[in-house]
């Protein structure tokens, strides 16, 4: 069986709310290996294997969406507007190629001259109010003949090899996540139901896990993540949060959620059983869809397994395939151990 | 070779100033054709000569566009390997924030310049500029696989394919000033198909953005009677509404001390007798080009700048407009044809 191209999956062009390209992609790579697999109204792909037992219904979430811009306008010059759709700091827009709207146009986003500027100016990042995206038309008419309001937005950034082994790639978070749970649903049957779940606008406050887990109604939850990895220079060691080729990050706590102690401890006992390396995820800023399923209906105990990624929210994360494969790993084989029932929930 | 795929291959290869080896092959492929002696000089100025059809000693002109482009220089691999950085010219570091790069060491290798994720970014740090001395580049290699490829001193150059905007407008990095020589490419073309009197020395010239050292002495080595340098003008943002270049009027015409008036009068009689639409630029003072070099080399080199109109100059974006590449080399063409023994005798000041 071939692996998923994670590749084609990262390359696909979706900021939160135009999910529609990489959904559709997945419905491909899922087709055949999955029992049903069906979409809803706000855009989530669910894809449900059936199995012997009845519970616990494990519900697997990896957001499709990726942070972005939207065109807002043009000015006469022909300059567009943009608006920025999830958490991007100003200081990645400055010197940037993107491609806009379904055409996938390129266009530039160009700052004033070093010869031009004041030295003070050089302090402070560049207001994102003052940049604008060039794509060569000279007038309001020739763009918006080109672009339209509400056309997404993306940095011209491909997947690729990187340094020793790595990969490096524009929207890693999180379709290293989707890509984790397209290879669990396409790879194995297990004893006990799970619905994959690849989730909208995550960016934008979780809105798709939202609507997803009260369909669902899990009784596990499971986030799959790209998630925050500062191994770098100028981030004291207490602040990395993960590293780097250090396996699956497991998550204690964030902004969000408390993950269950019970399947911590289940992902933990199954690492070390298999041989399975990980890490914890040394921080509580940031949160993911996992707060969203553990507060669906009634309630349910929530954990999440992430690849640490450098540099997200920028124009290009970098992230290890080796943690990329463990982590598929250490989701199957947590999978099967609630199967034997390892798990009383 | 094509002029937009020699412009293409020129913005897309490495050429920091002072290593403008890896693109010497491509001006070679590009101008030899048209020249009767290709040399590349001590400093790596590139002259493609085209020999003229006028008596000896032949009038000799020197058109200078230059081949280098501002980078970055591995300063120190750290313990775990990533590299801090020099920087060759001017950029603002502000820029290089989240771009991906060539670090051209024992072989090249992609790197990426990265930076804190905004998840753990305190409110000071999000409304601070990125300073030089902060920036990194991973390259993905642990400490001792660094070790054996990149070492301090090796250039890293930004990753960027030339893309092609609208109506002919394109968008990369070094466009400043690899257009200006892409525009020798179109001149020389031009000039195979023109009656010219005038050795024309097509040079691209190294190390203008350190201090217009390949033009100082590649004119002191050639000491043409005329001097032109092709560069990039600023079209903005941030420069006033009447001093702003605009992309696909055509080339400007720089006025200042740094240039002859005669010979700057050449160029723009040139330009209304071929249609050829122009700009103006007023430079009081240094041009920053090599035309402020060349004018000064040995007893004095009348002197004239055409400048491309240029966006967003020194970021790795640099937006510019291939019909202003292709009019600025039918100007040179045509100038450098209508150039003769009398027109230099003309240039000294008689009052």
């Amino acid at each position: 069986m071939d692996g998923v191209d994670v590749k084609a999956l990262c390359d696909i062009r979706g900021v939160s709310g135009h999910e529609g390209e990489v959904r559709a992609h997945l419905r491909t790579l899922l087709e055949g290996y999955v029992d049903d697999l069906r979409s809803d109204t706000i855009g989530n792909l669910f894809a449900r294997k059936a199995a012997r037992r009845a519970s616990p219904v494990i519900m697997i979430a990896a957001h499709m969406d990726e942070v972005g811009f939207l065109v807002t306008g043009a000015d006469k010059n022909g300059m567009l507007h943009f608006t920025n759709v999830g958490g991007i700091v100003p200081a990645m827009l400055p010197s940037k190629v993107v491609r806009i709207g379904p055409d996938a146009i390129p266009g530039v986003i160009g700052t004033k001259a070093v010869h031009l500027e004041e030295a003070s100016e050089r302090t402070k990042p560049f207001d994102p109010e003052k940049l604008r995206i060039d794509i060569g038309a000279n007038s309001r008419e020739q763009a918006m003949k080109l672009v339209k309001r509400g056309d997404q937005i993306t940095w011209d950034v491909e997947f690729g090899e990187f340094g020793s082994a790595l990969w490096k790639g524009r929207a890693l978070d999180d379709r290293v996540g989707c890509a984790v749970l397209a290879e669990v649903l396409r790879e194995a049957e297990y004893e006990v139901p799970v619905v994959g779940v690849f989730t909208v606008q995550e960016e934008i406050g979780l809105r798709g896990a939202a609507v997803a887990s009260y369909a669902v109604e899990p009784q596990i939850a499971v986030c799959l993540e790209g998630t925050v990895c500062a191994d770098i220079p100028g981030v004291e060691e207490q602040a990395y949060t993960t590293r780097v080729g250090h396996g699956p990050a497991i998550s204690l706590m964030d902004a969000g959620t408390i993950h269950s102690p019970a399947l911590v401890r289940q992902l933990v006992d199954v690492a070390e059983r298999e041989g399975i390396p990980y890490q914890y995820r040394e921080a509580t800023r940031g949160g993911n869809d996992t707060a969203r399923m553990t507060m669906a209906k009634a309630g349910a105990p929530g954990c999440a397994i992430s690849v640490p990624c450098r540099y997200i929210h920028s124009p290009v994360a970098v992230c290890s395939p080796e943690d990329y494969r463990n982590a598929v790993r250490l989701v199957r084989a947590f999978i099967v151990s609630i199967g034997r029932g390892e798990l009383k929930i | 070779m094509e002029t937009k795929e020699f412009l293409r291959r020129l913005t897309e290869g490495a050429g920091v100033s002072g290593y403008e080896d890896g693109l010497v092959d491509t001006v070679r492929e590009a101008l030899e054709p048209y020249a009767d002696e290709f040399t590349v000089d001590t400093m790596r100025n590139c002259v493609a000569l085209r020999r003229g059809a006028g008596p000896e000693p032949r009038v000799k002109v020197m058109l200078a566009a230059h081949l280098d482009e501002i980078g970055l220089m591995v300063l120190k691999t750290d313990d775990r390997g990533f590299l801090r950085l020099a920087q060759v010219g001017g950029f603002d570091p502000r820029v290089l924030v989240g771009q991906e790069v060539w670090v051209h060491g024992r072989r090249t290798v992609p790197g990426v310049i990265g930076i804190k994720p905004p998840h753990i970014m305190s409110d000071e740090e999000r409304r601070k500029a990125a300073k030089l001395e902060e920036l990194f580049v991973d390259v993905g290699l642990g400490p001792d696989e660094v070790g054996e490829v990149v070492a301090t001193g090796d250039t890293i150059t930004l990753r960027r394919q030339l893309v092609e905007l609208q109506d002919g407008i394109v968008s990369g990095k070094a466009l400043d000033d690899r257009a200006g020589v892409a525009c020798l490419l179109e001149c020389m073309r031009r000039l195979a198909a023109l009656r010219h009197e005038a050795d024309v020395f097509a040079v691209a010239t190294s190390q203008e953005e350190v201090g217009l050292k390949g033009a100082a002495t590649g004119a002191y080595g050639i000491r043409p009677d005329v001097a032109v340098a092709i560069d990039v003008g600023h079209a903005g943002p941030g420069l006033p509404e009447h001093e702003a270049l605009k992309l696909g009027k055509g080339p400007a015409l720089t006025i200042g001390a740094n240039i002859h008036p005669g010979v700057r009068a050449l160029l723009v009689d040139t330009a209304k007798a071929c249609s050829i639409s122009y700009q103006e630029e007023v430079a009081a003072g240094a041009t920053g080009t090599d035309a402020w070099a060349m004018q000064i080399s040995r007893e004095g080199i009348p002197t004239a700048l055409l400048s491309i109109p240029l966006r967003y100059m020194h970021t790795s974006v640099e937006t510019g407009s291939l019909d202003d590449v292709v009019a600025s080399g039918r100007l040179l063409a045509e100038f450098c044809a209508r150039l003769d023994r009398a027109f230099v005798e003309g240039l000294p000041w008689t009052v």
